[in-house]
């Protein structure tokens, strides 16, 4: 079968969730945001964060211009943050630009293995290096917002 | 033209032969380069002349008063004289060499614009221009006080010629910088039209012939611009080498652009002199290893003929067209008559960068993104295209290649 190979890339989770993404719009009320944006390829993710009154994410919702790995990249992204802090976002996305660029990552705390889980279908993108940056653009967003710098480019890659 | 095409009066397989790379074979599958427009192969011929140069008479040119340098000097002078050759040029100091066209339009717009503009005057531009014929001009607008006027493109992707007299119609344009040929839609634009009517209102006309010159002969008298810029690397050159053709009267009114060395005629502490054009336009040590290579690219260009590149180059374009309509769910971006070999397309349910990575796995190279082009996307809301775009050197089969596997990427993602 053509394409056989790139099923490491395109699971059915990745081509599902980037046609379909479940969290795919603006938040109705958030308390941050800020916008990614790849000027290579011209990809673009505007993602939305909602607290909860403990200080923890209550919702991500995020809007985007982009590919399928980049759209299943956010969605997947805004279930795994559900229920954590800040540093713990930023934490988070360390691991998966790991994930993402190299197919694994080592010694991830416990607690944030069920989020690990959810975000492995995108560890076949570090075979395409042009790709790595799609995946990781929301996650870009994702901390700029939790920065306060509205603004995020892959270009930091 | 006749309705019975002749892709093959091109020795398609004797030109592939000439490309030492296309007989690489990506991810164990045999090229399908189909990335020409951003950046051409190189033959034989002008790998040899970087090599032959460097191995055997290699100095820096102007300056030395010895052999090595007076050779490479020479050397360096006839890749003027095939630029003039190539483009019909009234004139070799005509020619001046720039890194690529991007610096040559910056080259105008600093000068000429800067030199020789006031506040109040106008430059055209038009949508379907590349970055580098856009950001020039809005940077001299902003600094310059010259305004920006856009010519719009319709839904087949020509220029809208009604808009443009309007554009023209206040007597307060004195240059018109538009496109040879869109990078993104394939279109060429009716150039001799152009500078009609713009001359005709006072206008100088500026192409950008980056694509243009890949495809078509190019006669800068006949067309009757004022200026033409190319760049080596997509007509089969090295990287590092461009081309601005300007009217010499012209060139001589512009003040320089880059100070430095070769292109004084004095130096005093107090003030220099500049010297004649070319050389006015030349700071420093030019690029001239490519220059060379470029020599070798033209020679190329001229030895396969643009009649034959022109007929085959359309034999692909038509093929392709018929085949990529067949497949369900693709859409093709602009429907102009005039068009040559850059097709760019959207894929309902993929992404574009989705479609080239698969292309990519069976070992085809297209190009997916805005293409340099962002108000054009944006004038046919969209945010990227994936494009196929064709060299001298690409077959009927790798256009079949190409359709084939679009239509099995169109059901992978269906
Ligand atoms: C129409 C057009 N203009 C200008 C350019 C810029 O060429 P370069 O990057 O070599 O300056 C390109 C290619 O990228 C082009 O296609």
């Amino acid at each position: 079968m053509m394409f056989e190979d790139l099923r490491d890339l395109y699971q059915e989770v990745i081509l599902d969730r980037g046609r379909h993404p479940r969290n795919g719009s603006r938040l109705a009320a958030f308390d941050v945001r800020a916008k990614g944006d790849n000027p290579m390829c011209g990809d673009r993710v505007e993602v939305f964060v909602a607290w909860d009154d403990a200080g923890k994410v209550a919702k991500v919702g995020f809007e985007a211009r982009g590919c399928a790995i980049s759209v299943a990249s956010a969605d997947l992204m805004a279930d795994s943050v559900a229920g954590l802090s800040a540093a713990e976002v930023r934490d988070l996305a360390g691991y998966f630009a790991t994930l993402a660029r190299k197919g694994s990552a080592d010694d991830i705390p416990a607690r944030f293995a069920a989020a690990i889980e959810g975000l492995r279908a995108l560890a076949g993108v570090h075979e395409y290096p042009s790709r790595v940056k799609c995946a990781t653009l929301p996650w870009h967003a994702l901390v700029a917002a939790l920065d306060g710098a509205g603004e995020a480019s892959s270009e930091r890659d | 033209m006749n309705s019975i095409t002749r892709p093959d009066s091109l020795d398609v397989a004797g030109i592939r032969s000439a490309f030492p790379i296309l007989a690489q074979s990506v991810r164990g599958k045999p090229l399908v380069f189909l990335d020409s427009a951003a950046s051409a192969q190189k033959p034989r011929v002008v790998i040899d002349a970087l090599c032959r140069a460097m191995e055997t008479q290699y100095a820096n040119v102007h300056r030395g008063l010895h052999w090595m340098s007076e050779r490479t000097t020479e050397a360096y002078e006839e890749t003027r004289d095939a630029v003039a050759g190539l483009l019909n040029a009234a004139d070799r100091h005509e020619i001046i060499f720039t890194r690529n066209s991007t610096e040559a339009i910056n080259l105008v717009a600093h000068s000429y614009g800067r030199g020789l503009l006031k506040a109040g005057d106008a430059v055209v531009i038009s949508e379907m221009e590349h970055h580098s014929n856009i950001v020039p001009w809005q940077m001299l607008r902003d600094d310059h006080g010259v305004e920006l006027r856009v010519i719009p493109v319709s839904d087949v992707g020509e220029l809208d010629l009604d808009a443009f007299d309007a554009c023209l119609a206040d007597g307060r344009v004195r240059l018109v910088a538009v496109t040879h040929m869109s990078n993104v839609l394939g279109t060429y634009t009716p150039a001799g039209e152009i500078v009609t009517r713009a001359h005709a209102a006072g206008a100088l006309v500026l192409l950008d012939g980056s694509q243009a010159i890949v495809h078509r002969r190019v006669d800068v008298q006949t067309i009757g611009c004022d200026f033409y810029v190319f760049t080596g690397h997509k007509l089969y050159g090295p990287t590092g080498i461009g081309v601005l053709w300007g009217r010499r009267g012209l060139l001589e009114r512009m003040p320089p652009f880059l100070g430095g060395g070769d292109m004084i005629s004095s130096v005093t502490m107090e003030r220099s002199t500049w010297a004649e054009v070319p050389h006015k336009f030349e700071a420093g040590t030019p690029a001239i290893l490519e220059a060379i290579g470029l020599k070798a690219a033209i020679g190329f260009v001229e030895d396969v003929g643009y009649e034959a590149i022109g007929r085959h180059e359309q034999a692909l374009t038509q093929h392709a067209l018929a085949r990529l309509d067949e497949i369900e769910g693709l859409h093709i971006i602009g429907a102009a008559p005039d068009r040559g070999g850059v097709i760019s397309f959207v894929m309902d349910g993929a992404h574009a960068h989705d479609v080239a990575t698969l292309l990519d796995r069976q070992g085809i190279a297209v190009r997916a993104g805005h293409h340099c082009a962002e108000p054009l996307m944006q004038r046919f809301g969209i945010d990227s295209t994936a494009r196929a775009s064709f060299g001298v050197y690409t077959s009927l089969e790798e256009v079949d290649v190409l359709a084939d596997t679009l239509a099995r990427v169109r059901e992978f993602f269906k």
